[in-house]
Formats: structure tokens, sequence, C-alpha cells
């Protein structure tokens, strides 16, 4: 019988579980995706934890998603967004967060620009930490869910072939899908433009495709990432138009194939620079799928970490 | 398998079993309003092993059957040396207004059944709600909780193990206990 419990306290990175830890997460997600399709969507496991969600940089699903998470495990959640608060007023990262950890929190959700806080604060402080993101490093749980839905639309996913499409060099949903499908099996190929793919990434196991028509004929899984507007201040791209006429998805690319692939975005989608709206509306699309699968995922997340504070050896 | 001591042998399970059957059946004759509901794991199965006999002697009327995981109700969960293991819960049908048969192996503390009665809760409100357990170790209780129907009662020390064995062959399940020293799952 596998492992029944994570081998880490933290969910710091992909890179950083183990193939087991990753398959007791899809094996709890399926029961938690069970619980919150029942008319009462809610267990009250997690009744006794307290969550903070520190949102160092804007978010919106995952944030919600990590909220929802919570509250359908009944636990009690408080929330903290940068702006506004005594961050701007030029408190270090370690003060603000032992300040919240003083009004006795558990778990703490946190997304960072900086890459690797996790890691520093880790080290710093004695509660799970789960990372909702940090820079351009990793996003684990996006990566989870990702491979989560693949594996429910088509099955098993050793030996499955996934492109990653897009800004793959400012990617951290990127990363984390590399370490994650490569973690499960998979074949993976990341496809975008020369200046938007990151210098030896091949060293991660990775195939590099620049031809996006080739790269969607080899796949059964199209992962198409966004074009991060907020990240482009130096020029990586000539423009939106172009980016979009050379490497969007469009419904003429799909039918022209010679077999169904699973179109995939982790949102917000530019329509029509990334992704067309017949591609991202259809049925090759499982968009709206991966939303639903997030809450289950990090639900299982909360849940299995929360028991790594075991209370009979604290 | 570390030596036990069969308490029930495999005739005297099954003439246990159909005792219980029958119970169930005049109680509620074709199950009409009725359901069962096993508690993951063993409870499944001893369910399961009901309805094969249940079935049959009511004019092959279907009971209406689900399975229940109460992992996720439990007060123990941090408290615990051994992480739990999860199973699904398949329950495809309201309870609100019906009679719920809640089945488990080994009534102990009660509080399996504690959190199996929450989780109900969350499935409707049942009319009412009826125990069936195989084995009730009835001096081991932390709560207020006590089965309608028994297969065995087993007056235990607290640190003995009751275990139901289910058999892959045909009219071998057995019940055993074992003392603290030589008990192997």
């Amino acid at each position: 019988m596998s492992n029944l419990e994570m081998s880490t306290k933290h969910l710091l990175g992909i890179k950083y579980i183990t193939q087991n830890d990753i398959n007791l997460i899809f094996n709890t997600a399926e029961n938690f995706k069970e619980i919150i399709n029942r008319p009462i969507k809610k267990v009250p496991s997690l009744r006794d934890i307290t969550i903070a969600n520190l949102f160092f940089e804007n978010s919106t699903r995952t944030k919600i998603s990590f909220e929802l998470a919570e509250k359908r495990l009944s636990a009690d959640v408080v929330n903290f967004s940068a702006s506004g608060s005594s961050v701007k007023k030029g408190e270090t990262l370690l003060d603000t967060v032992n300040n919240i950890l003083s009004m006795k929190v558990d778990m703490v959700v946190m997304r960072h620009p900086a890459p690797g806080a996790h890691f520093f604060l880790s080290n710093h402080v004695d509660v799970n930490i789960i990372n909702a993101g940090d820079g351009t490093h990793e996003h684990p749980t996006q990566a989870l869910l990702d491979a989560f839905s693949m594996r429910e639309k088509i099955g098993d996913l050793k030996g499955k072939k996934i492109v990653i499409v897009g800004d793959i060099l400012h990617s951290r949903v990127a990363l984390s899908n590399i370490f994650c499908l490569k973690k499960l099996g998979a074949h993976v190929k990341v496809c975008g433009p020369p200046t938007l793919i990151p210098k030896h990434i091949s060293a991660l196991g990775v195939e590099i495709e620049y031809d996006i028509e080739k790269a969607l004929a080899w796949c059964d899984v199209a992962n198409v990432l966004r074009i991060q507007l907020e990240r482009q201040n130096t020029k990586y791209i000539p423009s939106l138009r172009e980016y979009s006429l050379h490497y969007g998805v469009k419904k003429k690319m799909l039918d022209r194939l010679d077999h169904e692939i699973v179109i995939m975005h982790p949102g917000p989608i530019n329509r029509g620079i990334e992704l067309d709206s017949d591609v991202a509306d259809s049925e090759h699309s499982i968009i709206l799928d991966q939303v639903e699968n997030g809450v289950a995922v990090r639900m299982a997340v909360l849940y299995l970490l929360a028991g790594k504070r075991n209370l009979a050896k604290s | 398998m570390a030596a036990g001591r069969v308490i029930l042998s495999p005739d005297r399970f099954k003439l246990t079993m159909h005792r219980l059957a029958h119970q169930l059946i005049e109680r509620y004759e074709y199950f009409e309003d009725a359901c069962i509901i096993g508690i993951q794991e063993k409870g499944v199965t001893l369910s399961q092993k009901l309805i094969e006999i249940i079935e049959p002697e009511i004019e092959n009327k279907k009971v209406t059957f689900g399975k229940l995981d109460i992992s996720f109700y439990r007060d123990d969960y941090r408290l615990r040396e051994k992480p739990i293991k999860v199973s699904p819960t398949e329950i495809d049908f309201s309870l609100e207004g019906k009679k719920v048969i809640l089945i488990d192996d080994v009534l102990y503390s009660g509080r399996t059944i504690q959190a199996a009665l929450s989780a109900l809760q969350d499935f409707g409100r049942p009319t009412w709600v009826d125990l069936l357990v195989m084995v009730d170790r009835r001096f081991n209780r932390h709560l207020p909780i006590q089965a309608n129907f028994t297969g065995i009662t087993v007056d235990s020390l607290d640190a003995a193990y009751v275990k139901v064995r289910w058999s892959e062959k045909e009219n071998d399940d057995k019940v055993f206990i074992y003392s603290a020293e030589n008990y192997n799952p």
C-alpha cells in the first residue's frame, strides 16, 4: 500500500515533493470533488485550524479558490493583501508574517513576487506554508490541478504527450507543470517564440518546438499559457498581434489535426491573443473543469498538510 | 497472521448473518423508504453480504444502498499516529425522509458512528437511523451510542483487538479476538 502521508510539511514547489505525494493528493482530491458536488459542500475536517491567506501580489481566482477550499474544510480564514497594508509602510516580510502568526494561525497560504520567499519563511516560522505562486518560480497547486484535470480527461499521464505553449520564460505555471508532468512520467514539450523560451530549459528533460502547428500535431494535451502583459518590461515579442498570428491557437489548426487534443489554460485568458474564443469555448477545452478541480485539489493539499500537524507528536 | 482466538466460527457467523438479515426484514419488510448505508470499508462488505441474503427473501426487490466514508468527519484526525485512508463516498440519493440502516463491522468507542451521524446530515434529514453492527464491544464505549441490531456482543479488555475477517471463500468469514501483544493486522 502506498504511503498515506505527505513527505513534506510544506508545499513550496512541485520540485520538492515526491511522485507518491502527487498521487496521494490526486486520490484525496477525487474524494473532495465528490463532496463539493453535494448539496451540502462542506466537511468539518479542519474546524480547529486557522489559515492566513497572504497575497503580496494580485490574484483573483487563486485566492477565491483557496478561500473556498479552506471554507469547505471548515477552517477559519483570514485574508491579507499587500495593497493598503503595512508592507507599503516598509515592514519586512518576516515581521509581517510573525505579526500575523502571533494571532495564532496554523497554516499560511502565500503568494509573493520574490522567487524563494516561501523558502525563506519556512526556515523562520513554524507553520505549514503553501506556495500560491512565487514570482517566476513555482505555482504548485496550479500544476497539480492541471495534471489532475488531464488525468481525469485522458487517464494515467505516463507516456502521454503534453505541450506547454506561450511565455515559458516568465511562467511559474510552466515550471511547476514541467516538474509535475515529468514526475508523473509524461513527455513534455515547450513551444513559444525563442525570446520567451529560457536558456537551458532542456536540462529539465523537456524538448523545445518553435512551430505551434507541429507541436499541436504531436501532443495529446496543449496547455496554453497567458501572455503576461505585466511582465513584459523588455520587448520580447514585436507585438501582441504578431504573437497571436504565430502562436495563437486557432480553431482551423485543431480541425487540421488527425486526432483530438485537449486544450487547457490556467486563466485569465487573453481571448484572441493566445487562444481564440471558438477554441476556448469548444468541446476540446477543459478550462472550466480546471477551475472546479482547483478547489478539490487545494482542499486535498490543505487537508493532507494539516495532517502533518500531528497533535499527538507535538 | 498472528495467533488470534476465533470467537465466531464460520458456521455460527453464517447463522448470525441470516439472523441479522431476517431482523431487518422483520422491521423493514420490503425496504420501501428505507436504505442501507455501509461505513467504509468493512461496513460496506458487511452491508453487501447482508443485501445478498435479504434481496432473494423479499421477492428480489432492490434494497437502496450507499457507501459512506467518514474520514473527513473524524474528531481525532490530527491525534492519530497513523494517517487515515480515505475511501469514496457513494450515496447518489437523498436521505430526506428515508429510514436509514447504518452498518459497521465493530462498535467500539462509538466515535466512528458519531462521525457517521454527522456525515449523514449532509445528505438530508432521515426519518430515523438504526445501527447494525457485527460486533458490539459493549464495555469500551466513550459515547452514549448503542446498536439496534447486534451480531455478537463481546466483553473485551480495552487493550484487545476484535477483528472481522472476511474470507474470499464462500462461508468462511470469522470474528477473531487478539491480545494487544500478538495483534498484527
